[in-house]
C-alpha cells in the first residue's frame, strides 16, 4: 500500500543517538562533513572512520541501511574516481594505452572515494535516526535566531511538516487518477519521451486541482483551530537540551581537537 | 441566554465572471433567526446548496454576516477582536477527514489547537490524553493518521477540537465521506460528548437517521429555516420533508406508508423497535377482536 510509505528513511530503534536533540545531530553532521575536508593525511581518515563506525554502532542501525544511501551516488562516485585517477598530473605510475595513472592521481582518487562515502553515510546517520518531524522542529528552533532578520523560520518549518504529511495522500491520489484515466484509455507507458511527457498532462491537471482544493480546506481547518502563525504559540514537544545533548557537544569538540592535533602531528 | 444566537442573519457572496466582474450575488443565508441553548444536541438538515454549511462557517467566524447579527457565547462574530475567542468557544469539524488533520502523528494533531492557544506544555499533554480517551482513540496516539480508517480520522479530528475545550462543537457533514461503520462511530462519539461532557453539539447533515436522537432539528432550504422542532415533530410531516428534497428514516417512511394504507399506527415512528412494538399491539388487539367474534 502506498500509505505505508515512510517519508525519509527513519529507522526506529532505541538508542542514545535516536534520543539526542535534533539540533545536536544537525550540528554534528555539519561538523563531521567539514572535518572530512579539513585534512589530507591518512591519520585523519583513520580517525574519521573510527568516529563514523562508533556512531553507527551506538545508533543500533544496521550497516546495510547505511549502505543503501550509497547506491544513489554510485555513478557520481565512479566518475569522480576515474577523473581523479587519470587526469591528475604528476609522477606516472602505470600507463594503459594513452591514459596515465599518476601516484598523486591514485591517492586523490582514494581520498575522494572515501570522502564521498563518509559524507553520505554521515548524513544518513542523521536521517536514519531522526523522524522528519523532529528534524523540522530542530530546524525551526535551530534557525530561530534568523527570525530577527525577518526570515519566516516558523512558516518554513510548518510548510515542511505539512508537505511531509501530504506526500502519501497525494501519492495515493496520483495512483487513483492514473487508474481512472487508464480505465478511460489513457496510455502512460508507450511512446517516446515527448509522447510520455504529453500523456502526463491529464494526470497532472486533476492532481494540481485537487492539491489546491486540499490546501484550501486545510487552511480553513487550521484557522478554525486557532492557528495564526508562530506568535504566541506553545510547543507540545518543546526542544530542551538535556545532559546527553551537552555531552554530545563535548564529544564533538573533542573530536575536532583530536582531528586537528592528529593531522598536524602525523 | 443561548450559546448561539442569530438575528436576521444574512450572508451573500458574489459570483464572478471570467473577466472578474460581479455576475450575480447569491444569498446563501436569508434572514435566519436562531437560538441554541447550551448543552443541547442540535441537528441542522438540508439538501445540497441549502446554506447549511455556510451557516456552520458563520458559527466559527470563518465567514461573517453580510447583514444581521450572530452571537457566539455572547460575542459578536463581526468584531475582529472576537475571532480567536469565538474559534475557541465553537470548535469545528469538517467533512473531509484527510484535509483537516495537520499533524503527522495522532497525538501531535490533537495538540495543534492547544499549541495555537498558547497552553503550557504540560497542560497540552493532559488535554491530549483526556480528549483522545474521550473519543476512544488513545491507543492510536503514536500512529500516523494516514493509517487510520475514515471514522477513526474523524474521531481524531473531533479530539483535536475537544482539546481546545470548546463549549460548542459544530460538525459540518462529518460523515459524508464515511462508510456506515465510520458514520456510526462518529455520531455516537458526538452523542457521548454531548451527554458526558455537556458540550453543545451542532450536527449538520443530510442523513436522516443521524438526527433521531437530537434534542432539536432545524430544516433549511434556500438559506431559510423552514421547519424546526423535535425529530418526532419533524418526521411526522413526511410530505413537507419530501417537498424540501429530504427523506425521512426508512422505518418512519414504512410506517407512514402503512398508515396511508389504513394500518392503525401513531403519527410518527422513529425506530425499528418502536414499529415492532406498535405492530405487536395491533396484532394482539386483532387477536382479541377475533376472539370476541367467536
Amino acid at each position: 500500500m502506498i500509505r505505508d510509505i515512510t517519508i525519509g528513511q527513519y529507522y526506529p530503534a532505541d538508542s542514545v543517538i535516536h534520543r539526542l536533540d535534533p539540533r545536536v545531530k544537525l550540528v554534528a553532521t555539519i561538523v563531521y562533513i567539514i572535518s572530512l575536508f579539513m585534512f589530507k593525511s591518512w591519520s585523519g581518515y583513520v580517525l574519521a572512520t573510527l568516529a563514523l563506525l562508533a556512531v553507527i554502532r551506538i545508533s543500533k542501525v544496521p550497516l546495510r541501511f547505511m549502505m543503501k544511501g550509497l547506491k544513489s551516488i554510485l555513478v557520481l562516485l565512479m566518475i569522480t574516481v576515474i577523473f581523479n585517477l587519470f587526469l591528475t598530473p604528476g609522477e606516472p605510475l602505470i600507463q594503459i594505452w594513452k591514459l596515465t595513472i599518476t601516484k598523486e592521481g591514485l591517492s586523490t582518487a582514494i581520498f575522494m572515494f572515501f570522502r564521498l562515502i563518509y559524507l553520505i553515510m554521515g548524513s544518513s546517520v542523521l536521517t536514519l535516526t531522526t523522524t522528519p518531524n523532529n528534524l523540522t522542529d530542530g530546524l525551526e528552533k535551530g534557525l530561530s535566531p534568523l527570525k530577527k532578520l525577518h526570515v519566516p523560520v516558523h512558516e518554513i518549518a510548518m510548510m515542511m511538516s505539512i508537505a511531509l504529511r501530504f506526500i502519501p495522500i497525494l501519492l495515493e491520489e496520483t495512483d487513483k487518477i492514473m487508474k481512472a484515466q487508464m480505465a478511460r484509455g489513457a496510455d502512460f507507458e508507450s511512446g517516446g519521451l515527448i509522447q510520455k511527457t504529453k500523456s502526463l498532462i491529464p494526470l497532472l491537471v486533476p492532481l494540481f486541482i485537487s492539491a489546491f482544493r486540499r490546501a484550501n480546506d486545510l487552511a480553513m481547518a487550521m484557522e478554525a483551530r486557532g492557528y495564526r502563525g508562530g506568535e504566541g504559540r506553545t510547543m507540545m514537544k518543546p526542544l530542551i537540551y538535556k545532559r546527553r545533548d551537552k555531552i554530545a557537544y563535548g564529544v564533538m569538540v573533542a573530536y575536532l581537537l583530536v582531528m586537528f592535533g592528529v593531522t598536524r602531528l602525523i | 441566554m443561548g450559546i448561539i444566537e442569530a438575528a436576521k442573519l444574512i450572508f451573500e457572496y458574489a459570483k464572478y465572471s471570467e473577466e472578474g466582474n460581479i455576475e450575480s450575488v447569491v444569498r446563501a443565508i436569508d434572514g435566519i433567526d436562531l437560538d441554541i441553548e447550551p448543552g443541547q444536541f442540535i441537528a441542522i438538515l438540508g439538501h445540497n446548496g441549502s446554506g447549511k454549511s455556510t451557516l456552520a462557517k458563520q458559527m466559527n467566524a470563518i465567514l461573517t454576516p453580510t447583514d444581521g447579527t450572530l452571537y457566539v457565547d455572547g460575542k459578536d462574530t463581526r468584531r475582529e477582536e472576537n475571532i480567536w475567542p469565538i474559534r475557541q468557544t465553537a470548535g469545528m469539524v469538517f467533512q473531509n477527514p484527510d484535509n483537516q488533520i495537520i499533524g503527522t502523528v495522532v497525538e501531535e494533531d490533537v495538540g495543534f489547537g492547544p499549541e495555537n492557544m498558547g497552553v503550557p506544555t504540560e497542560e497540552i499533554w493532559e488535554r491530549v490524553e483526556k480528549s483522545l480517551k474521550s473519543v476512544g482513540m488513545w491507543e492510536y496516539r503514536k500512529n500516523s493518521p494516514n493509517k487510520l480508517s475514515g471514522g477513526q480520522k474523524q474521531r481524531v479530528a473531533i479530539a483535536g477540537v475537544v482539546a481546545m475545550r470548546p463549549k460548542c462543537i459544530v460538525l459540518d457533514e462529518p460523515t459524508a465521506m464515511l462508510d456506515p461503520n465510520g458514520r456510526r462511530e462518529v455520531i455516537s462519539t458526538a452523542q457521548e460528548l454531548n451527554k458526558k461532557e455537556g458540550v453543545t453539539v451542532i450536527l449538520i447533515t443530510h442523513y436522516m437517521d443521524e438526527v433521531i436522537d437530537a434534542d432539536k432539528v432545524f430544516v433549511m432550504d434556500k438559506g431559510k429555516i423552514v421547519m424546526q422542532g423535535t425529530p418526532r415533530e419533524i418526521f411526522a410531516q413526511v410530505e413537507k420533508l419530501k417537498q424540501y428534497r429530504l427523506d425521512v428514516p426508512q422505518v418512519t417512511l414504512l410506517s407512514y406508508e402503512l398508515r396511508q394504507a389504513g394500518v392503525n399506527l401513531p403519527e410518527c415512528v422513529l425506530t425499528v423497535e418502536e414499529l415492532l412494538e406498535e405492530l405487536e399491539k395491533i396484532r394482539q388487539q386483532e387477536g382479541e377482536d377475533h376472539g370476541n367474534q367467536n
